[in-house]
């Protein structure tokens, strides 16, 4: 009997590997937690979008638990969002956004067309905050509390679903 | 007189577009000026072993992805900046994490991921030292007036045969 047991044991070690690895193949790999999480906001002074007069900086963030939307007018995931933000916005979510990687006319011109839920835009045109934000595609999601620490990442795609389920929640969980 | 001049005009204008496309293919791959090559040496490691954060598996020195391009760029002003290695990496890890280390940090979290092969490896080799040594007894042990009495039996009949 216990001879029969030892030779079960290959056995047991392919079965306990096989769910291991296979549970791998369901992940969705841009599904990591950022590493900013539970850090400040980066250190940022940049052009509002609607305003290149106007310098914002991380003090403009503060005061509020709000989320931070970065997209772009060259992302079109970011204008399947939209209407989701809009939502957000009209629940009385405050919403900033970075429009990262754009040109100032085409990034109003997204706003024009799809809707602004964004109190101000910050204009990130060559990349330099979302590259601090470790932002590697638009659209991605911060929301930071009212001291200025990300509390919660969003990677890609808002779904519907999310807003009830996850961000809602989330923003709940921060303003107390 | 007039065709060879046709003729001569389509030559210069397929040479100039011809050029215009090297040129445009030109400026696809990134030039840089290095003091040293000792620092162009470390910027060629360093991008190989920086992993792109928006591709499944490729490094940056090999991704056409935009932030592959971003992360070079940055690479390659922060040792012109007189950066260490250690001070590059760790730059990238705040911001992308460890997800753009293709060398992982030997630490508390990653003490399984190298202590596995080791372990199993002592594991093995313990395993097969007991049984050889579970053999090797087995075989010194001499055998009972039964089992010898068959055995000659056996043998004896095998002869005869």
């Amino acid at each position: 009997m216990k001879r029969r047991l030892l030779l079960a044991i290959p056995l047991i070690v392919f079965v306990v590997f096989g769910v291991f690895l296979y549970q791998g193949l369901g992940m969705n790999p841009f599904d990591r937690e950022s590493a900013l999480k539970t850090k400040k906001f980066p250190e940022f002074t940049l052009p509002a979008l609607e305003d290149p007069e106007r310098q914002l900086s991380n003090a403009d963030l503060e005061g509020e638990v709000t989320l931070v939307n970065v997209w772009g007018e060259w992302c079109p995931t970011c204008k399947q969002e939209m209407p989701q933000l809009l939502a957000l916005a009209n629940q009385g979510v405050r919403l900033v956004g970075v429009d990262y990687k754009d040109t100032r006319t085409k990034g109003l011109q997204f706003l024009d067309e799809f809707g602004n839920p964004f109190e101000f835009n910050v204009f990130d045109a060559d990349g330099s905050l979302g590259f601090d934000l470790g932002v590697y595609g638009a659209p991605e999601t911060f929301l930071i509390d009212a001291q200025g620490v990300i509390r919660y990442h969003h990677t890609g795609y808002i779904k519907p679903e999310d807003v009830r389920d996850t961000i809602l929640p989330e923003v709940e969980k921060w303003r107390q | 007189m007039a065709s060879v001049n046709r003729a001569l005009g389509l030559v210069l204008l397929s040479l100039a577009a011809l050029l215009s496309v090297m040129a445009a293919q030109a400026e696809s791959i990134e030039i840089r000026q290095f003091d040293n090559p000792v620092t162009e040496q470390r910027y060629q490691s360093l991008t190989a072993s920086l992993r792109c954060p928006k591709c499944q598996n490729q490094a940056i020195d090999d991704s056409d992805s935009p932030i592959a391009g971003d992360m070079r760029d940055r690479v390659y002003l922060l040792l012109q900046d007189g950066r260490s290695d250690r001070e590059v990496l760790d730059f990238m890890v705040e911001r992308f994490g460890d997800y753009v280390l293709y060398n992982p940090r030997l630490e508390g979290r990653t003490m399984l991921l190298w202590g596995l092969p080791a372990g199993l490896l002592l594991v093995g080799g313990l395993f097969m030292i007991l049984l050889v040594r579970s053999r090797r007894k087995a075989s010194v042990k001499a055998l009972s007036d039964e089992e010898r009495a068959r055995l000659d039996a056996l043998t004896k009949r095998e002869k005869i045969s």
